[in-house]
């Protein structure tokens, strides 16, 4: 009796404690063993307390109510927006979704998208309330609001506190109960879809699957249905908690694989695996290869750190099949890489993971969307990188990216709320109510728009309640310019940004009168200019230095300058030259520092 | 709040000096610098290592610290052993040197000349507090050897003064000028501050107009530093009065080079100013120029032959290790060849003489012509195989140290 299930839940709302006490009570982890967050493995995950792999883990489950023995599939979902695809390739696993909510907060705009997710995929879904001990839970109403949304009864909403256990075995039997179990023929030529594939150091990819039709058994060969490519299947097995080989995996088991391939791409989420001897002739669908959204320079902040760079990307790359990179360079930054990203939270990740485990220092660059620019001749270009942008040449039309975003917030912000998306080119889709106070608003936005601070405006209008998902939804025409600063007539290519042109006068002012304070006087006069083009839209001057000399050098000072100017020199070699400007590496993190923060930075209480 | 001492290696408790050090400094012109630290009260922007009777409490008496110095001068005497010359010169300064009696400095100068020995010409100054000298006073310093005397006049005006927190009356001064060429002082120098909170260019001009009408044949004007740690810091901090400006210290410097070059000065290092060659502050000229001096009193540094030193702060720890044995130093550095270098370009480059091309290393001399063309040094001095700084260029002196070191 096979029950695959996931927890639909949002950040903090208790989705790794309530794994947590259903690995103790399944006895699956004895308390020794147990710490808390248990299946999130990499710190990154424990501290944001977000879920960037997916996991999964088999429980075995007797039903108090009909004594039978079932086996519980758990997969744990990754967590955000970014990943959506490795959700819904989860969420395609599962017959049944537990939609789990802080019984204080309410659902979040990315557990709806989630649970429409489900809902898409047929999954039973079945509607818990957590941390029901909390002084500030509210049951009754988040109780009426969860069942208006997914259609059922108030009372049919389970309520359960995680952290203490209480109605955690309840919840158990009835995943047994209400989750259909898979469906599948044993006989039919094998299938599985991957989930998730990680890169280990020792064992080479693990690669996570659902077996839906057939049998797997250790030694065979394996044939990955989007390549074509056949494998020696080397261990298949499961995980409870820890991987344990099996002699197989049947219709309806979750396991995992090992062939010793050393790269996610050669075993990738969403592809199915087929038995090399007798193939399946249809692949299970909906694979899609990754595509990046979001790109952004990455540089060593010492140059010398180039080639690290370098290594530490090829070997993330091992684990992250989204992630793309190419060389570029940058007269103010030097050499670094052009990085494609699925979201900004992926850029973090990859970011924080670089500096963290390679000891890498690191600026990026502003991060930007792609862009499909046509010129009058009809020819295409594409644009990752604002130093692609085709000059001097006449544009006819451009593309960007728009998502389709959902936000949930208390009505009483739904003003302040609609100021922002206007002021960001939104275009308001539609509007519901969750319940008498609660509302969920659908907008289309420029996905530019929405990847440098738009979260944090959100959360700061909505004195933190507002909640948001999007996704990818096609592109549109927009009036989009090039916006170059210059530093003393030289464009410092690490500062051009494609902007709206509304908003191409607010971008050059703000950069030029930043980088006017973070720029230190120069034995020259160094005018600033933001331009489109030839046309200079905003203009700031750094005068000249005119005193940079200490007026006393004794006996007892000459010690304490030379320290000094040892110092300053050490600073000095940390300038970057644009053209005959002396620009501190300070300046450049400065300046390209925007106040982003995307709903993961927010750490699990 | 005196500034604090650098960090180096700790000094041997013997005052002992490496053999290398000893055979550098042979043939090294040679002088003494004496430290008093005492005060009878603190200016607001003094960081210098003084103290007032009030700080310092009973147990360091100002009478017995002549005895103490005298302790030191034998210690040095006896580790320069053969590398020790006559003193050139030998500068008092504080602190308030004129808070002793002058028989007290002068016993200083007697024993620096019984160990030493000093050179005919040698010349001997100290700093003076206009308030405390009296004529009587300066036929004492006179009688003891004293030949230069250098005179804290700041400003002429008394609002610059009262931030400042100089007690002495406006024109005062003026007046110990007079004196001093009364008592045969042949060399006197007028030390001034600009750039004081709410100083304006017409008191800088009447400070510098009233300093000149004195008669002095060397005037030094420094720019106020905001210190660490002294009571116009907080105040700067706390904003109650503003920070010092440096466009409006660059102004005040090139009205200050201007009127004194129209008086006949000339600028001889970025903040000195000399009447002639021979008004020139040797001992000052000893520091930039790498020679050797032994600092005595408490705080007080030294060089000979590479290495650095420094005494302990405190007067009553000065006092201490000297009476117990030990050498006063709190710790010290021998500089290497890459510390040497730096210090010959940031030192040589604030001299009127400059710099010789050739002591620029390679890579800087590459920056030379730029230089030039941002008008910060002299092309005719170039011509002549000389780093030398235009006006421009002493305002941005160490600006063109950095250039000159570009690479080391």
């Amino acid at each position: 009796m096979i029950r695959n299930f996931c927890i639909i839940a949002h950040i903090d709302h208790g989705k790794s404690t309530l794994a947590d006490r259903m690995l103790q009570l399944t006895g699956v982890v004895d308390a020794r063993q147990m710490r808390a967050q248990y299946l999130d493995r990499m710190d990154i995950e424990r501290e944001r307390g977000i879920t960037i792999k997916a996991q999964n883990v088999r429980m075995p489950w007797r039903s108090r109510q009909t004594g039978v023995d079932h086996i519980l599939h758990m997969i744990d979902t990754p967590g955000h927006v970014d990943f959506t695809y490795e959700v819904s390739r989860s969420l395609a696993a599962c017959e049944g979704a537990v939609l789990l909510v802080d019984a204080a907060q309410g659902i979040e705009a990315q557990t709806l998208a989630n649970l429409y997710l489900a809902l898409e995929n047929d999954l039973h879904i079945i509607p818990v309330l957590n941390k029901i001990d909390l002084p500030a839970a509210q049951p009754e109403r988040y109780a009426a609001e969860l069942a208006h949304i997914i259609g059922c009864d108030a009372d049919e909403v389970l309520r359960v506190s995680a952290k203490t256990g209480e109605g955690v075995d309840a919840l158990l039997d009835l995943i047994c109960r209400e989750i259909p179990a898979p469906v599948g023929s044993p006989e039919a030529a094998p299938r599985a879809m991957i989930f998730d594939s990680v890169y280990d150091i020792y064992r080479g990819v693990i690669t996570y699957i659902r077996v839906v039709d057939g049998h797997f058994s250790p030694r065979e060969r394996i044939r990955m249905m989007s390549t074509g490519a056949t494998h020696e299947l080397l261990e298949i097995g499961v995980i409870s908690p820890e991987p344990k080989p099996t002699d197989g995996l049947g219709v309806g088991e979750v396991g995992y694989l090992i062939t010793g391939v050393k790269d996610v791409r050669q075993s990738r989420v969403g592809d199915t695996v087929t038995d090399a001897a007798k193939p399946a002739t249809e692949s299970l669908g909906g694979y899609r290869d990754p595509k990046p959204m979001v790109y952004s320079g990455l540089y060593p902040i010492d140059g010398s750190d180039y080639p690290l760079l370098r290594d530490a990307l090829d070997r993330l790359r091992l684990n992250d099949a989204a992630l793309v990179y190419e060389p570029e360079s940058s007269a103010a930054l030097g050499f670094g890489f052009r990085c494609g990203f699925l979201g900004l939270l992926h850029l973090e990740i990859v970011r924080e993971r670089l500096e963290r485990e390679f000891d890498l220092d690191l600026i990026s660059t502003a991060p930007n969307v792609v862009y499909r620019v046509y010129l009058e001749d009809a020819s295409e270009f594409v644009v990752t990188n604002p130093s692609d942008w085709p000059v001097g040449q006449k544009i006819a039309e451009v593309y960007e990216p728009v998502v389709k975003a959902m936000i949930i917030a208390p009505s009483e912000y739904i003003g302040s709320i609609m100021e922002l998306c206007q002021s960001r080119r939104g275009t308001l889709n539609g509007m519901d109510y969750l319940s008498e106070s609660r509302v969920e608003l659908r907008y289309t936005l420029p996905l530019a728009e929405i990847i440098f601070d738009f979260f944090d405006q959100l959360k700061s209008r909505t004195r933190g309640y507002g909640s948001l998902d999007y996704e990818a939804a096609g592109e549109q025409q927009a009036d989009l310019v090039k916006v170059d600063i210059l530093l003393q007539g030289e464009p410092v290519d690490a500062f051009s940004a494609i902007v709206h042109k509304d908003k191409a006068y607010g971008y050059g002012t703000s950069m030029t009168s930043k980088l006017r304070t973070l720029i230190p006087r120069q034995q020259f006069e160094v005018p600033i200019q933001a331009a489109i083009g030839s046309r200079v839209i905003a203009r700031e001057n750094i005068r000249a230095i005119r005193k940079d000399v200490l007026a006393k050098c004794y006996g007892g000072d000459i010690t304490r300058k030379r320290k000094l100017l040892e110092k300053q020199k050490e600073g000095k070699k940390r300038m970057k030259m644009v053209g005959r400007v002396e620009v501190p590496q300070e300046a450049f993190i400065a300046a390209l520092s925007t106040s982003e923060a995307v709903e993961a930075s927010a750490k699990k209480s | 709040m005196p500034s604090a001492l650098p960090t180096g290696e700790p000094a041997p408790a013997d005052g002992r000096l490496p053999g290398a050090a000893l055979y550098a400094a042979y043939d090294v012109p040679f002088g003494v610098y004496v430290h008093i630290p005492f005060c009878e009260a603190r200016c607001g922007y003094c960081d210098f290592n003084t103290y007032t009777a009030t700080e310092l409490g009973p147990s360091v008496s100002r009478g017995s610290f002549a005895d103490t110095a005298l302790l030191e001068l034998r210690l040095a005497r006896e580790v320069l052993r053969q590398a020790q010359q006559p003193a050139t010169t030998v500068f008092f300064g504080g602190g308030t040197p004129t808070i002793l009696p002058a028989e007290h400095l002068g016993l200083i100068v007697r024993e620096i000349g019984e160990l030493f020995g000093l050179t005919p010409d040698a010349e001997i100054t100290t700093e003076a507090n206009p308030e405390s000298v009296t004529p009587a006073y300066l036929d004492r310093l006179r009688a003891a050897g004293f030949t230069r005397i250098s005179i804290g006049m700041q400003s002429a005006v008394p609002r610059v003064l009262e931030v400042l927190d100089r007690r002495h009356r406006p024109g005062r001064p003026e007046h110990v000028v007079a004196d001093a060429h009364a008592a045969g002082f042949e060399h006197v120098n007028l030390d001034l501050i600009y750039g004081a909170p709410y100083e304006s260019e017409a008191d800088w001009q009447a400070s510098l107009d009233a300093a000149l009408d004195a008669g002095p044949d060397h005037i030094s004007a420094y720019a106020l530093v905001v210190e660490q740690g002294t009571a116009l810091a907080r105040q700067v901090a706390a904003g109650v009065v503003p920070a010092p400006d440096d466009d409006v210290l660059a102004d005040r410097y090139v009205q200050a080079d201007e009127t004194l070059q129209a008086a006949g000065f000339e600028w001889y290092e970025v903040s000195n100013w000399a009447r002639s060659t021979g008004a020139r502050c040797r001992h000052n000229e000893l520091y930039w120029r790498d020679a050797s001096w032994w600092g005595i009193g408490p705080g007080a540094h030294s060089h000979v032959g590479g290495v650095r030193w420094w005494n302990v702060k405190h007067p009553a720890r000065y006092a201490a290790a000297l009476e117990a044995g030990r050498s006063p130093a709190a710790g010290r550095e021998v500089l290497d060849a890459r510390a040497k270098l730096t210090e010959k370009v940031m030192l040589g480059v604030r001299m009127r003489d400059g710099l010789a091309l050739t002591d620029v290393p390679e890579p800087g001399r590459g920056r030379v012509g730029d230089l030039a063309g941002w008008g910060l040094v002299d092309p005719r001095a170039l011509d002549a195989g000389r780093v030398s700084l235009t006006q421009r260029g002493r305002l941005l002196a160490d600006a063109v140290v950095r250039e000159l070191l570009t690479g080391t």
